[in-house]
């Protein structure tokens, strides 16, 4: 069965206070039991304890597929990327270095590259993938549009990224503040942006 | 005896911790569960719904419980990998007692045999030095069944004074200053009035790490329009998108409570007509405030007056708001007067006993809430009774079936107990659910107490590090191998329900507790067949008190997902919120919301005074500790549950880049701090996310990496909470690792 098209995947980094629970739960799900697909990362831990977790986009023109000697990766109609299929994956890791987001998982062990597939034993019973389930600062969240356009009032979803010269079209969207929407999200320049929230007055300390 | 049996290594080779992973059957995604059981996390107070995968007799996963109403599905990462405690290796199968023949220190003995060496060794003691020369050590992660029938043995079998519980480096600061200003201890809103506050202020509380579910109320306010106050030592992960932060010096709290109350009143951003109709004391309380100048309070709290300006105004004009603290307030030898200073801006802005309107401590324990309610605590009796009150000590006397003259008076707190046994006061212990050797401070004065006793009994389900002192343990239960209820941090009585059968020996806690008894020759009052027959004396012993359990059921408990009490009465709903106006309490009969005879909250004030132990100049820097996200308090079964160790390894000191650059550590340096106690060799963690004179150090780990070495036992003279947030400390760059570092695992 197709994952329900009224349930969407939402990312909002701001709210991820990196408890790992979206990680620690990735690898409870079935079609990856005991392998985590998520990365959580920390932006800059020396500065800030802003994290971000990551899971596959789900592009509408997947890099890792469109790169694949192997034709091993194939995104099924609903829209989501599937693992590389085994008896193709040649374990070349030509996915794991072309996705723009850094999704892909090479398991050597398996000589299979494994990555987030929306929970699809779950997903496609229009039950929630494990991470979103369990986040408890919901900053993963699956769900209607409506149901996260009634709750966060603050944010809008944006599901183009800008990476250089590439425009990414993704299935998962990334909640931006609704005040200054931008039209994409240029990855790199985020990069280089102070990731430390302007107005909780770091500069307070009288000492 | 009560020294070591064996080499430290070879007790870890045999006992653990060792680190449990995802292995066998739990690895086989195409296992259709036996079961699925429907319970609760077994950690923090905040008891998150799950349900339990069983297949096999063995709980194998979870799956979200979405249902249940306070959690809908989320959970921690503890409340993920918590399975993994279950059919452990360390898991203790059957009684032991300590041989230092054997090269582990210890060997099985007979069940039967074990509780008569107990009985033999309580009789033998009393006999010879008093009934109050044998203590009981409990905690507040047992259920509320337990908690009862423990505070019922202690009374009536063993008739000692001395009871006390793992709450009192919890709760008791919080308890304390809402039984002073409310008259009652418990959250007075629930959690789904976070998210209707214009401004959410949030002291010394890593809710991020600590309680991560409470994370989306608060952003759920935030999406709402809230502002997001918090203040804290450290950027945790909650303030990192806070709208405003204040760094608070530790141990300056109730300086800082001061000064917002100072500004309250110069703007006059305060509630007349509450404070007239609903309240006493204010006149002392402001007159107390007057010196707390916005330049005072910044003097103090090391926050800049336009922040603490800022507060004021945001906390001062909001039309709704919550309050929130933690331990970050209360680990203090001023908690109470710290939990004071928080009341009385809640109080003076008459946000209170309405939607909209929230106050609540983040209760810690899984439950902390229950667990201190129903007479485990020394000076407590069911009900959230006094045991010095003449009234309550005979409702609870007639609910026993016993004289008056035959219930023990008030004992000492946890602490005490430890300075008694060193003195030899205490000569006999029995403990359960308590590892003072890691999460009592200044624990190196622990061992050397612990060495003393004649005689020491444990009951748990691993070798705790304390346990290792015993001279038999018993093998309790898992918290999946038994029901009954806990009380989470809102105040909603839930049940946690069985999923599989205690292992080989081991056996229910309760039934331990009462095989004691027996053999002692006398089990009156403690021949309860099951936790249900437990609760519905409980029910009786509670009612009429503050904390009246009686119209509660297990099966109401399951129709209403939990039942917040006070519930009086069968028909009862119960109550998620206190002191709405026209509420009925049995202390104020009617009279007002407050749990007081004339019905009124009482302003108290909130006396500043700094950290027991303050900086100077040999050891110029101030040390706290807490938790990570990943462990739970003593780490005694997260650190055997391999995917947490994995996230959070070892205990880290955190330190500014601007303090690391005179010492000359760089991130990730093997690096000493040290106190007038102890001392530590931990890696560096060098971020700008802490203060630049304060040090933060994890405190889940026990012998040579624990930070509780270094702590201070001094207490609050009211909770007798030791002062885990404060105390002097000096740092110095460490030549190489420790000698442990070769020797022991991550978790050991």
């Amino acid at each position: 069965m197709p994952v329900p098209e009224h349930l969407e995947f939402f990312i909002d980094p701001s709210r991820c206070i990196g408890c790992e629970s979206c990680v620690q739960a990735c690898s409870e799900c079935d079609t990856h039991r005991g392998h985590s697909m998520i990365h959580l990362e920390y932006v800059e831990r020396s500065r800030t304890t802003q994290t971000t977790p990551v899971i596959c986009m789900h592009c509408d023109s997947p890099t890792c597929a469109e790169v694949c000697p192997a034709d091993a990766i194939k995104r099924t109609e609903d829209g989501v990327v599937q693992s590389a299929r085994k008896p193709r994956c040649i374990a070349c890791s030509n996915c794991v270095l072309a996705c723009p987001f850094g999704v892909p998982k090479m398991k050597s062990d398996l000589e299979l590259m494994m990555k987030c597939d929306m929970c699809y034993d779950r997903s496609s019973v229009g039950k929630k993938p494990m991470c979103a389930s369990v986040c408890p600062s919901q900053a993963l969240f699956f769900g209607a549009r409506e149901e996260i356009e009634r709750l966060r009032k603050r944010s809008a979803a944006v599901n183009r990224f800008r990476f250089g010269n590439q425009t990414v079209t993704t299935k998962v969207n990334m909640m931006v503040p609704r005040d200054a929407r931008p039209e994409y999200v240029d990855v790199a320049a985020a990069m280089e942006e102070d990731s430390l929230g302007g107005d909780i007055m770091l500069n307070v300390l009288s000492t | 005896m009560a020294t070591l049996p064996a080499e430290k290594l070879q007790i870890i080779q045999e006992y653990g911790p060792h680190g449990a992973f995802m292995s066998g059957i739990r690895l086989d995604p195409g296992v259709e569960p036996d079961r699925i059981v429907k319970t609760h996390c077994c950690f923090c107070g905040q008891q998150c719904g799950i349900q339990l995968k069983v297949k096999d007799e063995q709980v194998i996963g979870f799956e979200p419980w979405l249902e249940f109403p306070f959690n809908r599905g989320m959970l921690c990462p503890k409340g993920v990998k918590r399975y993994l405690q279950d059919s452990h290796p360390d898991r203790l199968l059957n009684a032991v007692e300590r041989d230092a023949s054997v090269p582990s220190g210890f060997k099985p003995i007979e069940y039967e045999a074990a509780i008569r060496r107990v009985a033999e060794a309580i009789k033998r003691i009393q006999n010879e030095h008093g009934p109050d020369s044998f203590a009981i050590l409990t905690g507040a992660s047992l259920t509320t069944e337990k908690a009862y029938l423990i505070g019922k043995f202690a009374r009536m079998a063993l008739r000692t004074a001395n009871i006390d519980y793992n709450g009192r480096l919890c709760m008791v600061s919080a308890a304390a200053g809402n039984k002073k200003a409310f008259g009652i201890d418990r959250a007075a809103n629930p959690w789904s009035d976070i998210p209707k506050s214009e401004v959410v202020w949030i002291s010394g509380a890593n809710v991020g790490e600590c309680a991560p579910i409470t994370t989306d109320y608060v952003w759920q306010a935030r999406e709402n329009g809230a502002k997001i106050i918090v203040v804290d030592p450290r950027i945790t992960p909650i303030a990192r998108t806070c709208d405003l932060f204040l760094p608070v010096k530790p141990g300056r709290d109730a300086a800082l409570f001061n000064g917002i109350l100072h500004l309250m009143i110069e703007h006059d951003w305060i509630d007349h007509a509450f404070i007239e109709r609903h309240t006493v004391g204010f006149d002392a309380v402001a007159a107390s405030v007057k010196e707390w100048t916005p330049q005072k309070t910044a003097d103090v709290t090391g926050i800049a007056v336009k922040a603490i300006q800022r507060a004021a105004e945001w906390w001062g004009t909001a039309k709704s708001s919550f309050l929130m603290h933690a331990r970050g307030i209360e680990h203090h030898a001023h908690g109470v007067q710290n939990v004071l200073g928080a009341i009385n801006i809640v109080l003076a802005s008459g946000r209170i006993g309405r939607e909209g309107g929230g106050y609540a401590t983040i209760t810690g324990q899984g439950n902390g809430q229950g667990g201190r309610e129903h007479g485990q605590k020394c000076d407590q009796l069911p009900g959230a009774r006094d045991i010095s009150n003449p009234e309550h000590r005979a409702f609870i006397c007639k609910v026993w079936g016993i004289e008056e003259a035959d219930l023990p008076k008030a004992g000492v707190d946890a602490y005490e107990i430890i300075r008694q046994i060193d003195r030899g006061e205490i000569r006999g212990l029995i403990s359960i659910c308590f590892n003072p050797q890691v999460s009592l401070p200044d624990n190196n004065f622990v061992s050397q107490a612990l060495d003393k006793l004649e005689f020491y009994a444990a009951i748990d389900f691993f070798l705790n590090e304390t346990a290792q002192h015993a001279d038999i343990v018993l093998p309790g239960s898992l918290h999946e191998e038994d029901e009954g209820t806990v009380t989470q941090l809102e105040g909603r009585v839930i049940k946690i329900n069985k999923a599989v059968d205690c292992p080989g020996e081991a056996r229910q806690d309760w039934k331990i507790i009462q095989d004691i008894a027996h053999t002692l020759g006398r089990e009156h009052g403690l021949t309860f067949a099951s936790p249900a027959e437990i609760f519905d004396e409980l029910r009786i012993a509670s009612k009429g008190g503050v904390a009246d359990y009686s119209g509660i059921t297990y099966e109401k408990i399951e129709k209403q997902f939990g039942v917040f009490w006070p519930c009086p009465s069968d028909d009862h709903p119960g109550t998620p919120r206190l002191f709405e106006p026209g509420s009925w309490n049995p202390v104020a009969k009617g009279s007002g919301p407050f749990y007081f005879p004339d019905g009124k909250a009482r302003f108290n004030i909130a006396q500043y005074r700094p950290p027991v132990e303050d900086t100077d100049a040999e050891y110029p820097l101030m040390l706290t500790t807490g938790r990570v996200v990943s462990h739970f308090l003593s780490g005694s079964q997260t650190r055997r549950i391999g995917p947490l160790v994995e996230q959070y390894p070892e205990p880290r000191i955190e330190l500014h880049p601007r303090l690391a650059e005179q010492h000359g550590i760089a991130d990730n340096d093997w690096v000493t701090a040290e106190t007038r106690r102890g001392d530590t060799t931990l890696r560096a963690m060098v971020v700008t996310t802490i203060r630049p004179d304060t040090i933060f150090i994890p405190y889940h780990w026990p012998g040579r990496k624990s930070a509780n070495q270094l702590t201070n036992s001094a207490q609050d003279p009211i909770s007798k909470i030791p002062e885990y947030k404060a105390c002097a400390v000096r740092i110095r760059r460490a030549q190489g690792p420790p000698d442990w570092e070769a020797e022991l695992e991550p978790q050991q």
